[in-house]
């Protein structure tokens, strides 16, 4: 665990830099992340970023495979939003734990 | 009476009537629905294609390990109807009542999830190692190839035996150096993870062990199409790895009947409890093996695990007490490294694999997440006590059901 400041807030994170505590995530968090990833958030940014975060405070395991047949984007258009490992640099984004992949 | 039935009689299904139908209080019956015939020992789908193992070691008859007490219906599940307790069969207007249900119909490659794998090149130039068509295809292919690109490549996870692909690519290095032909060979690993495997220890001990066998590594690759005229795998973000041959592990999914019967989620896995068992959506249906969606690996050895975590619970169901047993994801695992040698894998939901001995602590005599000849030989002697003892019921020495720490090295050193 270590204790970091974004955007102004002090958060915790685990040693690869995704949120412990998704309670403390807001939009101002959300826009300093994915500057730092060289991503600007738009409209359809959020909303892939609330659909992740509800999926995630209803305990569902995400995986791209759901993300495409979320209805809020398709899989082409989920990289177009986050390139390079879409599924963990929204994440990341989100606020959430990183995804956890099963053995 | 009452009636236990069991849907599906692989080797978790085989495990759970050996295990009931001595346990189970008078009054109660066992069905067995399963329309398939052969067992097959799913291990040995890797050795096919290196010689290691022949067509005859894959498989034997279902019907010769289901107790003669139970009933064995070899018919097709339409759906589970789960308002009415009853499952309908098939070519049969008949229907099937159960007082408690287990469902163990494991899991299937689905090659049509992806754009042009079941096509063209499908058991020419692609193939898969998880089905008997397929392991024997391939086998027949690497007679007569010549050498180029292998690409060994999984789809999507979950599947089935996390480590086969990199068995398949161990053994595939040492298979073309026995053929004197390595040099005409440039092997490739494609994966979707961010490494050779899941978890950071034995992803970083596996991902050394690619590099010494000059098997090259390409990460977070999530393939959305095969184009077939160019034989290249093409990622969503347009990525390409060009291949000769490609060994490839399509996306896992449950079986169709899950999906007609509205018990699935989107891979047709049913919700599970993943420390009773049972499903969540109904307390009279229970779940094991390949068929839950519970966070531990596919595989034979989870299923054993979870047989006699789940005989206890169905006791204590049937009975009117708590589910009281909790599985904890424990899995073993033996990971063919080549050249005679074999790793060994024990973990659980919590604990990731890491370095020690089993399954004594300070003896072993075997090694964990380390190559050693004796764990080859477990594998091999593996087939025996899976026909032996696992099918059968019978309790195997030594092996715990919960996970153990002790032998293992839990700080990194």
């Amino acid at each position: 665990m270590m204790e970091a400041v974004i955007a102004n807030r002090p958060v915790e994170l685990n040693e690869e830099g995704y949120f412990l505590k998704p309670e403390q995530w807001d939009r101002e968090i959300a826009h300093a992340i994915a500057e730092e990833e060289e991503i600007s958030l738009t409209d359809k940014h959020f909303e892939v970023i609330d659909y992740i975060r509800d999926q995630y405070d209803k305990d569902v395991a995400l995986t791209i495979r759901r993300i495409g047949k979320s209805g809020v984007v398709n899989i082409k258009e989920f990289y177009a939003l986050f390139p390079d490992g879409p599924l963990k640099k929204a994440s990341r984004i989100a606020g959430i734990p990183k995804p956890a992949s099963c053995i | 009476m009452k009636n236990l039935v069991i849907i599906g009689a692989g080797s978790a299904g085989t495990m759970m009537v050996n295990h009931l139908h001595q346990k189970l209080p008078k009054g109660w019956k066992i069905t067995v629905v399963d329309p398939h015939p052969v067992h097959y020992y799913q291990p040995g789908f890797l050795f096919l294609p290196f010689g290691i193992y022949e067509e005859k070691d894959l498989y034997k008859e279902k019907k010769d390990y289901i107790p003669k007490h139970a009933d064995y219906l070899q018919v097709e599940v339409d759906r589970i109807v789960p308002e009415k307790n009853a499952i309908e069969l098939k070519g049969d207007a008949s229907e099937l009542q159960y007082d408690v249900l287990i469902i163990a119909t494991g899991s299937r490659i689905a090659p049509e999830e992806v754009e042009g794998m079941d096509s063209d090149l499908w058991y020419k130039s692609v193939f898969d190692y998880y089905s008997f068509e397929g392991s024997l295809a391939l086998t027949e292919r690497l007679k007569s190839w010549e050498g180029g690109k292998l690409v060994v490549h999984i789809t999507e996870m979950p599947i089935k035996c996390p480590v086969a692909p990199l068995e398949f690519a161990f053994l595939s290095d040492w298979f073309f150096k026995e053929k004197g032909m390595r040099d005409k060979v440039e092997i490739t690993y494609v994966t979707p993870l961010s490494g050779a495997f899941t978890k950071p220890r034995s992803s970083k001990k596996l991902g050394h062990m690619l590099d010494e066998k000059d098997i090259k590594l390409v990460t977070d690759f999530a393939v959305q199409r095969i184009d077939n005229e160019n034989k290249k795998l093409i990622s969503w973000d347009d990525k390409e790895v060009p291949f000769d041959l490609l060994a490839t592990v399509p996306t896992n999914i449950g079986d169709d009947m899950i999906a007609r019967s509205g018990l699935g989620d989107d891979l047709n896995f049913v919700p599970t409890n993943k420390h009773t068992l049972q499903s969540d959506a109904h307390e009279d249906i229970f779940v094991i093996g390949d068929a839950t969606n519970l966070p531990t690996s596919k595989a034979g050895s989870v299923a054993h695990f979870e047989s006699e975590i789940l005989t206890e619970n169905i006791l204590a169901y049937i009975n009117g007490k708590s589910l009281k047993e909790s599985f904890d994801g424990h899995a073993n695992c033996f990971v063919e490294t080549g050249h005679g040698k074999a790793m060994l894998i024990d973990f659980n939901y919590d604990q990731e694999p890491v370095e020690g001995v089993f399954p004594f602590e300070g003896i072993g005599p075997m090694k964990l997440l380390e190559e050693n000849r004796l764990n080859h030989w477990g594998k091999l002697a593996f087939r025996w006590v899976y026909w032996n003892m696992l099918m059968k019921g019978r309790k195997v020495p030594f092996i715990s059901t919960h996970m153990q720490t002790k032998g293992k090295q839990l700080e990194q050193v």
